[in-house]
């Protein structure tokens, strides 16, 4: 009887998944009404158990006139650096130059090049180095930045940047093959990005 | 945007975005402060631990550690 009701629990959510994506979705509901009402069927007795989507916080409804600030959420692998945090602009460095989010910006997913991020707030402004990531920003002005590594820039140590970007210099002068190339560009692009945000 | 002609260089040298993007992350942990360093170097090691199952019983596991991508 249990191996009918996980039959019942894969089928629900992929009628809910099967919605078409779009940027500007409703506020999603928190419970699921179709699986509830299926499994009440079959099971009287017992209580639903939740779904992911009664654990999923909704998503914010895009407002009608443009908000004052913007939301971010500034995630890294191990830790969340900001938390639905309010400012008035953050600056990311897309690969496409760096780029400026007020709010109300049109929703964009933007991939990011190694280089810095700053939140301003009034008139406060925190810079981090970002290795790289992506930045999603959505209708209703939250902007989600995620990156492998981000720190502060006065955990920058300049003489290892320095060190680094003679190293990779000479490393791509002495490479072969085009993977060698390849990441000698890398270490070269990294480190003068690290260089021009201790001095910049 | 870039249309599809132009890649990016390290992906016509046949590295995936991962590798690329993994490779950044090493290259910015290497030009931390000491404190920070050290903390940061446990972040690179990544490892798990297998163990596989026979007849409903989990053998004993083996920790594997992923050692970076070339």
């Amino acid at each position: 009887m249990l191996r009918r009701a996980s039959g019942l629990l894969a089928r629900p959510i992929l009628a809910a998944r099967a919605r078409p994506f779009s940027t500007d979705l409703p506020a999603a509901q928190t419970a699921d009404a179709t699986f509830v009402e299926a499994w009440k069927k079959v099971i009287p007795n017992m209580d639903p158990p939740k779904t992911p989507l009664s654990f999923m916080q909704p998503r914010p409804p895009t407002p009608s006139s443009i908000p004052s600030k913007l939301t971010v959420n500034f995630v890294l692998p191990y830790a969340s650096e900001l938390a639905t945090k309010e400012v008035d602009m953050v600056i990311v460095p897309a690969t496409t130059g760096q780029m400026g989010i007020l709010p109300g910006h049109v929703a964009t997913i933007a991939e990011l090049k190694p280089g810095v991020l700053s939140v301003h707030e009034g008139s406060d402004v925190t810079k981090y180095f970002i290795s790289s990531g992506f930045v999603f920003i959505h209708a209703n002005s939250f902007a989600d930045i995620i990156a492998v590594e981000a720190m502060p820039l006065d955990q920058i140590d300049a003489s290892l940047v320095q060190k680094g970007l003679a190293d990779f210099t000479q490393k791509l002068s002495s490479a072969t093959t085009d993977l060698e190339k390849a990441e000698g560009q890398i270490g070269i692009d990294v480190h003068s990005a690290l260089n021009s945000a201790l001095t910049g | 945007m870039a249309s599809n002609g132009a890649v990016p260089f390290w992906r016509a040298a046949g590295m995936t975005y991962i590798t690329y993007s993994n490779i950044c992350a090493n290259l910015v942990r290497n030009c931390l402060k000491e404190p920070y360093k050290t903390e940061a170097l446990t972040r690179e090691k990544v490892h798990f631990s297998i163990s596989k199952w026979t007849e409903g019983k989990p053998e004993k596991p083996t920790i594997r550690s992923d050692s970076p991508e070339e």
